[in-house]
């Protein structure tokens, strides 16, 4: 909402500058965005006198000026005498003597025209004499502007005719619509400038009309009082349109809107004055007489507003009817078929209260948000309807020259009760922390015309006593009965007047204060520690922390492969999306991941560990919440350690990530964590063999492996990439609790004794099944400790399909100290199990 | 060179100016050798003084026997430390290394900018006594809006622009779902604050379709609007300084009332105005206010006896003023280059 502070000082007197009403109007929770001099653009127009007038020598039309703009001119000179300045100007008043506007070189008038110093026909002109309406102080262009002759060259013209004025921006908050209106606005400024003072507000009694009524003329009827409370009507005939009177389309232009004719505009200008949105018909284009109030229902289809676009009406929007046809869509915008035109005489005026949620969702539906819909959906003055419409109906004829038709058409089927709160100050000192006396709330309250009266029953309290601080006891004793304004439509619990009281006391003056609480704590959740946890692990794994969004593509399944069948293919679509890319919710950290490579990639970096922690979203039925699963993702590409002198480049590989994931579950204590070959319906986007499961304690944790070229492709990356995702749910089921008890084992008090046993296998040999059955001999022989694979080896001079495998094993007692004799029957017995089962050989 | 009338006649601080001055000239191990002898040898000048103490008065034999003493244990040490100097200096160093090489670096990771200021966020309000909770990132209608007192068709619900899944589904709007989600299962006293991803259906310079907000609540009898901004003005002299003021403007949200939003002194120019605040000198960085009855009421606490406060702030606005960052849409590019800082 805008206003000009002229305008606001048409109904209240204000002492204080633009910079402090600014500063209070947002401290008392209308936050004013920007405040400016209206006229700056005349900074470089100045009084001007013409001394010498000639014809131009070649132009019949022109006349060439020698004009005095006085001493020290903004921006010309400084040196004393009286500056002369050659203008040609073409103004059919211009004469010797006159004393005018001059813009000067540099002046940018309205409508972006910058006077810059040039030749009109072969003469120089070092500035233009302005009109009126070129300055946008009056509508004269018909001429230049007389001023006054006393009047000194050099004056700003600004400052000679005592323009100032200031135009605000406030943004309001939606609770406050009464703030929709200059009234609104002064309304506040009166409540800290002139508390205590008046509103001068423009509602006065029709003085002269016609002795004709209104009644015979339009007879009003509301069919769905549910959505229309109230509806006034009033008429002026013999108007004669044409264009407003200078100060009323400078009030309009001040606040943005363009003037339009002097009927439209003066509904505009009330509006903007009151808050009340109103609306005129061309009486002569109203069928039968009549004006119904009524749910469009079923039937009427098209229905074209002054905008001149069509609309289809849905059956619950509530609409304004003459005898046969839909004229308006109520509180939004008027029908084009009723339309204020040149021609119109007879004006039929609205002023109505509908029901905001009802204007609201016909705003919504039809896409159409005017000023008028905007008022209504947030709540209008009910008891101000008719007020308005004698305010509005009064300034028509005054500006058209109609007359005004006896009598008002006030159809108020569910007539406004002012509302009346209960105020206990005790329970309001409480809530803000403040220890506010009875006066000083109520004072406040009524600084913004809401009336307090004493509650029945209660104590009086004595003015006399509150100088007495012993009173505060009996202070506390009286509720407050508090009538709300009829405008305040925000403001219906004690709550409310809470917020009244603070915000015009001031916010910053509430005493800061601590909450007094039991020292009582709750344990941290367990999802929070571990997944802190697995972020301070993987920082230390040098994976950094990558956040996407939770929208992906919905192309993401296909990228991946995902099987038709894959329950990733569940995604949940945005119905409303920002763009194609961001148009479902993921179902998988690795693409949000794999875009992360590809742009830094691009970049020129290379080598990158990212991972991320966040949710995945797996639709279920419609209309209910997919379910939400937090996922643990971690991706790697390019050399395995950083350049440096002391080692070669090597690229990272399957086994670095199978490092991090099997470190990071080490890390969680998890245990036995075991790894097996993926198949390509779980993990189609790993390279096929280069894939494995992540299981520990049967349960499924998650996946581990190297992306295919066509997912690569997919993507547009062009080296290898490695990754893994896990289950934080599984995570968390099968990792002790963080700070759970924990049995530390003994220190081990004899030396242990290794065995290398190096053995000849089928390279489809999996290790990990050797690696199994050394687990389940520790568990059967108490004296083998740990097993270590140290080499690997296929290739020359061994035979095709064999590899050697290299393992040691390391032997301890917890009673003694071992032999060699007496582990050579364990090893033996080992070796033979293990060289049976898989078919070895010794080298 | 021994004569034993020489030796009587030099005074013990002749010898030990001869000795240091001598020494200040040794330059290499032979010399050192040398000089060693000439005074500690067999038949040393020091050696020869002490053994010739003896002929020196009886009263004086005491204090000349301890000065000689005190100057061979100092000539001792000093040469004993110029021997290992000039061995380390001439002596063989075939096994030395260049120590100015880089060494094996150990490659660390980095947490994401809106984890490292989460934690520092949440760690304030552990230390104060709330707990952290989390909640669904996708929401009902019910818990988005109307039970925070935000029915349909209010215009409230323009302030924020949501995305739909269903007619009743939303990406969350802001993490206040979670106070009445948190307060049906709970009776007060309640102290929480729960971070997360909120959704706007929203994207260009300064707004991205995803961000991350605190919520904070606390419910108990007798909280007031006093304890919200002592609450605040803990949290933000904590993350920022002491000297960092606060300023509350009445303001609107539907779950509460009275609404603040909260604003701070810039911190980059300290109120001097800035581009970062606009030449304002405060930036907005919280909302808040006292929690709205409808609220209590839709989670059925009483409203007599309960009165609370809740607030609520955007995380990448924190960090970007913490860490002075730029453009909000880094946050969510990945770039290594940005990501390495933090």
């Amino acid at each position: 909402m805008k206003f000009t502070l002229s305008w606001l000082k048409e109904y209240t007197s204000v002492e204080y500058t633009p910079s402090e009403i600014a500063e209070k109007l947002t401290m008392a929770g209308l936050e004013v965005d920007s405040f400016a001099n209206r006229f700056e653009y005349l900074d470089k127009v100045v009084v001007s006198r013409v001394e010498y007038v000639e014809k131009h020598p070649a132009a019949d039309n022109l006349t060439c000026c020698k004009v005095n703009v006085g001493k020290n001119t903004a921006g010309i000179d400084m040196t004393g005498d009286d500056i002369i300045l050659n203008i040609v100007c073409g103004a059919p008043n211009v004469r010797k003597g006159l004393v005018v506007p001059c813009a000067i070189v540099g002046a940018l008038l309205p409508g972006d025209l910058e006077i810059k110093k040039s030749k009109l026909r072969g003469e120089i002109s070092e500035g233009m004499l302005c009109s009126a309406a070129e300055l946008k102080l009056g509508l004269g262009c018909d001429g230049i502007m007389e001023l006054d002759p006393a009047m000194v060259p050099g004056t700003p013209l600004a400052e000679a005719l005592s323009l100032n004025d200031y135009l605000f921006e406030v943004d309001l908050t939606p609770n406050r619509p009464d703030c929709l209106s200059v009234i609104g606005l002064a309304r506040e400024v009166a409540a800290f400038s002139d508390p205590a003072g008046k509103l001068c507000l423009p509602f006065n009694d029709i003085v002269r009309c016609s002795d004709k009524s209104i009644h015979d003329y339009v007879a009003v009827e509301i069919f769905d009082p549910d959505l229309c409370p109230r509806y006034t009507a009033g008429m002026v005939v013999d108007v004669k349109i044409g264009p407003s009177p200078f100060w009323l389309q400078d009030r309009l232009v001040s606040l943005g809107l363009t003037p339009i004719n002097n009927v439209v505009d003066v509904t505009n200008f009330v509006m903007m004055e009151t808050g009340q949105p109103l609306h005129a018909f061309d009486y002569d284009n109203i069928a039968g007489s009549r004006i119904e109030i009524k749910r469009a229902g079923i039937g009427c289809i098209e229905f074209r507003t002054l905008d001149g676009k069509s609309h289809t009406l849905e059956p619950d929007m509530l609409m304004i009817c003459d005898g046969d046809r839909p004229v308006g869509i109520a509180g939004v915008m008027g029908g084009e078929n009723t339309e204020i035109l040149d021609s119109t005489t007879r004006v039929l005026v609205e002023s109505a209260c509908f029901n905001p949620v009802s204007i609201r969702r016909t705003a919504k539906r039809s896409g159409i948000n005017t000023d008028a819909s905007h008022r209504f959906e947030r709540g209008v003055d009910p008891d101000a309807t008719k007020d308005v419409l004698k305010r509005a109906i009064s300034l028509i004829s005054e500006v058209s020259g109609g007359t005004i038709l006896n009598d008002i058409i006030d159809q108020y089927p569910v007539p406004h009760t002012p509302f009346e709160i209960k105020l206990d100050p005790d329970a309001l000192n409480r809530r803000l922390g403040t220890s506010l006396t009875y006066d000083e709330i109520k004072q406040y309250l009524e600084s913004v015309q809401f009336k307090v009266n004493q509650s029945d029953g209660i104590i009086k309290c004595d003015d006399s006593m509150h100088q007495d601080k012993n009173s505060t006891e009996q202070d506390r004793a009286c509720m407050m009965r508090v009538i709300v304004p009829s405008f305040r439509v925000d403001v219906t619990r004690p709550e409310d007047l809470s917020e009244e009281v603070a915000r015009l006391w001031g916010y910053n003056r509430i005493q800061t204060s601590f909450p007094k609480v039991p020292a009582k704590g709750r344990a941290p959740s367990e999802r929070i520690v571990v997944r802190e946890q697995i972020r301070d692990i993987m920082n230390g794994f040098g994976f950094s922390e990558a956040v996407n969004y939770s929208f992906t593509s919905a192309a993401a399944c296909d990228l991946l492969c995902l099987e038709l069948s894959d329950k990733r293919r569940s995604v949940e679509e945005i119905l409303n999306p920002i763009s194609e890319e961001l148009s479902v919710l993921r179902t998988s950290l690795l693409p949000g991941l794999l875009e992360n490579i590809r742009r830094n990639n691009s970049q020129q970096i290379d080598s990158v560990r990212l991972f991320e922690i966040g949710n995945i979203f797996l639709a279920t039925r419609k209309g209910e919440q997919p379910i939400e699963k937090e996922m643990i993702a971690g991706i790697w590409t390019g050399l395995r350690t950083g350049i440096s002198w002391s080692n070669k480049p090597v690229a990272c590989d399957f086994f670095d990530i199978k490092g991090v994931v099997q470190s990071l579950c080490c890390a969680l204590d998890i245990d036995e964590v075991l790894f097996k070959k993926s198949d390509v319906l779980q993990c189609p986007y790993y390279q096929n063999g280069h894939g494995a499961i992540i299981a520990a304690n049967g349960n499924q944790i998650g996946s581990v492996g190297k992306i295919g070229a066509q997912i690569l492709k997919n993507f547009g990356l062009k080296q290898d990439v490695f990754v893994f995702e896990m289950d934080m749910e599984v995570v968390l089921s099968i990792a002790p609790p963080p700070g759970a008890m924990k049995n530390t084992h003994l220190i081990p008090k004899f030396p242990s004794l290794s065995r290398d046993l190096t053995l000849i296998l089928d390279s489809g040999v999996a290790v990990g099944s050797i690696l199994s059955d050394f687990v389940a001999f520790k568990e059967n022989k108490s004296v083998l400790e740990d097993v270590f694979i140290f080499d690997l080896y296929e290739g020359k001079p061994l035979p095709e399909g064999k590899k050697s495998l290299s393992i040691r094993i390391v032997y301890r007692s917890w009673e003694k100290t071992l032999s060699e004799k007496m582990i050579n029957g364990v090893h033996a017995d080992i070796s033979r199990h293990i060289m049976e089962k898989y078919g070895a050989d010794l080298p | 060179m021994n004569n034993l009338e020489e030796i009587k006649n030099s005074s013990l601080q002749e010898i030990e100016r001869e000795v240091f001055r001598e020494i200040n000239e040794i330059k290499d191990p032979g010399s050192l050798e040398h000089l060693s002898t000439k005074y500690l040898g067999r038949k040393g000048i020091l050696t020869a003084f002490l053994r010739n103490i003896t002929q020196l008065p009886v009263e004086e034999r005491p204090a000349a026997g301890k000065s000689a003493n005190l100057l061979k244990v100092k000539l001792e040490n000093t040469l004993k430390d110029l021997k290992a100097r000039l061995e380390s200096e001439t002596g063989e160093n075939n096994d030395a290394i260049d120590v100015t090489l880089p060494g094996r670096i150990f490659p660390r990771g980095t947490l994401h900018p809106i984890t490292r200021i989460s934690r520092e966020i949440s760690a304030i309000f552990s230390r104060i006594g709330f707990d952290i909770v989390e909640g669904p990132e996708v929401e009902t209608d019910y818990y988005n809006f109307e039970a925070l007192n935000i029915p349909k068709y209010h215009p409230a619900r323009d302030m924020q622009d949501t995305f739909y899944v269903s007619e009743n589904i939303v990406l969350r709007t802001h993490t206040s779902p979670t106070q009445p989600r948190v307060m049906e299962k709970v009776k007060p006293p309640v102290r929480i604050i729960a971070p997360g991803k909120v959704y706007r259906c929203d994207s260009d310079v300064t707004h991205t379709p995803m961000f991350h907000q605190v919520e904070g609540l606390m419910v108990d009898r007798n909280v007031s609007f006093g304890d919200l901004k002592g609450t605040l003005s803990t949290f933000v002299h904590q993350l920022f300084d002491e000297d960092i003021s606060l300023r509350f403007r009445p303001s609107f949200f539907p779950f509460t009332e009275p609404s603040a939003e909260v604003d701070i002194r810039c911190v980059m120019c300290r109120g001097a105005g800035c581009r970062v605040c606009s030449g304002t000198g405060w930036l907005e960085v919280l909302g808040a206010g006292m929690v709205h009855p409808a609220v209590f009421e839709n989670v059925g606490y009483d409203t007599e006896e309960y009165t609370g406060f809740a607030f609520g702030m955007g995380i990448e606005r924190l960090a970007m003023l913490k860490y002075g960052i730029d453009d909000l849409r880094k946050f969510f590019e990945n770039d290594m280059r940005f990501l390495r800082q933090f």
